[in-house]
């Protein structure tokens, strides 16, 4: 589906005209992300991480297979064979740390993604689709980098993954059995790491896969926009090539310095020194944190530190840790305001900096040692994170004065609209 | 309706967690944390410069090879470099003659084919650093990847080799259940600020250098801090090398980049 006035595929040369009648793949790229799909013309650089994120997840499947027939899959052998890695195989060290520091700044990313949208009210009608799809591509992406970082088998991969794993056990009756049917074991051994490899390599094709369907959700009602207008009219767009494929191309190039310097410069600077010491199942570390991208939703699972209308603090804390990700899915359906974007919500946009302020809050205690006053800051920051969520943004959404918006993206791009109705 | 069951569980979570911040303050006040002993004396590293730091930096191999010597005349009694076999040292300046006679002065283990007998034989290039026997207290760690095991890993080494010192009258004072363990040594720079080794580097030319600089436990301690940053990270200079080619790429593509976004849109107003 798409506008009226998008250009239509015309093979000239006969090769390609034959094609199009054959399979017509050009034909569909042409109009998915080629002059034949008319894009908003007001979009800002926010509108660029979605490529981005479709950039990082070919970037880890390539690094990650090349990886993969270096790797060995057993607990004898797996920490050495990553050095091998590094040490002997032709440019390993750099796709070794391309695949680690990948997964990073596939997560910044996505972040960024995921908070354009909170601001711009993506999630709402006739998007919703698009929204959910999109957590569960981060849900998946989640358990993917969880069992990735367990792979090279050093003391935060196996204690991460006690601790991880060690969350099932907290399900009431059938915790106990379910963890060992999921490590294949009572702790992690062998079998945990070779289904978390097998597990590891195939995710990500799953992970392709939705963000088809993601794409595909995406081109029947179009991209919003910052002014959260709906496309009414030919000049409010752009067809996507050459306009945004220059654009997106331009933040690409910037987005490679930013990683390329990581990678180059500061590989382990994100990484954990506990990661180079080789697994060791008797020697528990003095603090076991996740890589930075769990923190915040790590420092809600170590916020709960008491029994709570006798339901454990543990698994209060597992509930509320997967809570903070599920709210996400009924985003749509909290915020009940018409007006997407938060340029026209003065109200809404101060609850949205808390959000940020909060979730950098909830990052910095996560990976912090679980002491005070670190404890009492995350809980406090978790009381606004669901607060936010679940609270203030169906009551805000209800009760808000939105500003007046724009007739159209013509008009706020141009000032005026010839189109629009005089002097309203 | 979804609004409520959501106001509902919002006011169920935050009802937890005032909760859990209730009972946490009480508990914090009425039986406050108390101080441990390495909380009070535990040190970070200090500062210390090394060739190969920052982007521009890169190993100075004389100092490496030093760092070499402290390693195999003194750590080698006891801490073993399995990462690293004896051929890499190629890389750090000796030509193969010196690599060759490098691995003859190490017994590494072998099996005897006609017996199955473990035995140990003359190592030869292609062979690793040898496991070490090790019969004291505590257990030395293998160091090839020490200098990224650690937080601020090559400062740290530095720091604790040159870092033992008596227990303070102070600590005992205000710990008096602190004192360092019989066989143990105090150090302020460990974690947990006793430690099993012994200090390794003890007087000035314990090893003897052959490049003219002077053999201080000081210069010593760096010497072989610099040589784990290399056991840890043998790549580092081609990494960085590789690292300003592909930036500079980078660079010139993004501007080109830039302007054909220009050019692109210069007709399309208010981008
Ligand atoms: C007499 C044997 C011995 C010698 C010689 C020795 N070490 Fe050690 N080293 C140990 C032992 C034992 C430990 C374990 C200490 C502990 O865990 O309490 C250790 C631990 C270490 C550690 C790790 C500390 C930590 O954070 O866990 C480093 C680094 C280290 N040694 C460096 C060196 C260097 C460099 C040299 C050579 C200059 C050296 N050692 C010589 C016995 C030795
Ligand atoms: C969604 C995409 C992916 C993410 C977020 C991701 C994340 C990670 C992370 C965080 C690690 C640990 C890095 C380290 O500390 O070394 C890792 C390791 C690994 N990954 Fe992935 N990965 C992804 C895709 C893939 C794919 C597609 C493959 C292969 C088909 C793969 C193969 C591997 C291998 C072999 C390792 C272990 C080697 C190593 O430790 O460097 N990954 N991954």
């Amino acid at each position: 589906m798409s506008f009226p006035w998008a250009n239509e595929y015309k093979p000239s040369h006969p090769l390609m005209q034959w094609m199009d009648e054959k399979l017509p793949l050009p034909r569909f790229v042409y109009n998915a992300v080629g002059a034949g799909y008319p894009v908003p013309r007001n979009l800002n650089y926010a509108w660029n991480f979605g490529v981005l994120a479709g950039f990082c997840l070919a970037l880890q499947i390539v690094t990650g297979v090349i990886l993969a027939m270096h790797y060995a899959a057993n607990t004898g052998v797996a920490f050495d064979s990553v050095e091998h890695i590094m040490r002997d195989v032709n440019w390993g060290w750099m796709l070794r740390y391309a695949h680690a520091n990948g997964a990073s700044a596939f997560f910044v990313v996505v972040y960024v993604h995921i908070f354009r949208g909170f601001f711009y009210g993506s999630y709402k009608a006739p998007r919703e689709m698009i929204w959910l799809l999109g957590v569960v591509i981060f849900l998946l992406m989640m358990a993917t980098a969880f069992m990735g970082y367990v792979l090279p088998w050093g003391q935060m991969s196996f204690w991460g993954a006690q601790v991880i794993t060690g969350l099932f056990s907290a399900i009431p009756l059938v915790g106990d059995p379910l963890h060992t049917w999921l490590l294949g074991g009572f702790a992690p051994d062998n079998a945990a790491l070779n289904r978390f490899f097998s597990l590891h390599f195939l995710l990500p094709f799953v992970i392709a896969g939705v963000v088809i369907l993601h794409i595909w959700a995406l081109h029947i009602p179009g991209s919003s926009n910052p002014t959260g207008v709906e496309v009414k009219q030919e000049s409010d767009t752009v067809p996507f090539h050459p306009y945004y494929t220059a654009k997106d191309g331009f933040g690409l190039g910037v987005f490679l310095i930013g990683y390329c310097a990581l990678l180059f410069f500061f590989p382990n600077a994100l990484g954990h020194p506990d990661n180079y010491i080789p697994a060791n199942p008797m020697q528990t570390p003095a603090h076991i944190v996740p890589e930075w991208y769990f923190w915040p939703f790590y420092a809600i699972l170590r916020a709960f530190t008491q029994d709570f209308l006798f339901i454990p603090a543990k698994l209060m804390g597992v509930l509320a840790m997967f809570s903070a990700i599920l709210v996400w899915f009924f985003l749509p359906w909290l915020d009940r305001s018409p007006v997407r974007s938060g340029h026209f919500r003065p109200t809404f946009r101060k609850f949205y900096y808390a959000l940020i302020v909060d979730a950098l809050v909830l990052g910095y205690c996560g990976g912090s040692p679980a002491e005070e006053p670190f404890v009492m800051i995350s809980q406090i920051a978790a009381i606004y994170y669901f607060a936010h969520f679940l609270i203030i943004l169906p009551i805000v959404s209800a009760i808000e004065r939105p500003d007046p918006l724009p007739f159209s993206i013509t008009e706020a791009v141009l000032g005026s609209d010839e189109t629009a109705p005089a002097a309203a | 309706m979804i609004r409520i069951i959501s106001i509902l569980v919002g006011a169920f979570f935050s009802l937890a967690l005032l909760w859990s911040v209730g009972k946490g303050a009480v508990s914090y006040v009425t039986e406050p944390p108390k101080e441990t002993v390495e909380h009070a004396f535990h040190l970070a590293p200090k500062e210390v410069e090394f060739e190969s730091d920052g982007a521009f930096g890169k190993f100075d191999n004389q100092q490496l090879q030093r760092g070499f010597k402290v390693y195999k005349e003194v750590c080698s009694a006891c801490h073993a470099l399995k990462l690293v076999a004896f051929r890499d040292l190629k890389a750090i300046g000796y030509n193969d003659d010196e690599v060759k006679a490098i691995a003859k002065g190490f017994q590494v283990p072998a099996y005897n084919k006609n017996t199955g007998e473990v035995v140990t034989k003359e190592g030869v290039a292609a062979d690793h650093f040898p496991p070490v026997l090790y019969a004291g207290q505590g257990t030395p760690p293998d160091l090839s990847l020490i200098a990224k095991a650690r937080h601020e890993g090559p400062e740290y080494v530095y720091s604790l080799l040159t870092g033992y010192q008596e227990q303070p009258a102070e600590l005992l004072k205000k710990f008096p259940d602190a004192k360092t363990p019989e066989g143990l040594h105090y150090n302020p720079y460990f974690a947990n600020l006793n430690l099993a080794m012994p200090q390794p580097l003890t007087a000035d030319d314990q090893v003897t250098y052959t490049d003219g600089t002077k053999a201080t436990v000081d210069q010593m301690s760096k010497d072989v801090a610099a040589f784990l940053i290399w056991t840890a990270e043998p790549k580092l200079d081609k990494r960085k090398q590789t690292g300003w080619a592909v930036l500079g790429f980078l660079l010139f593509a993004t501007v080109l980049a830039y302007m054909a976004y220009r050019n692109v849109w210069a007709e399309k107003k208010g981008h």
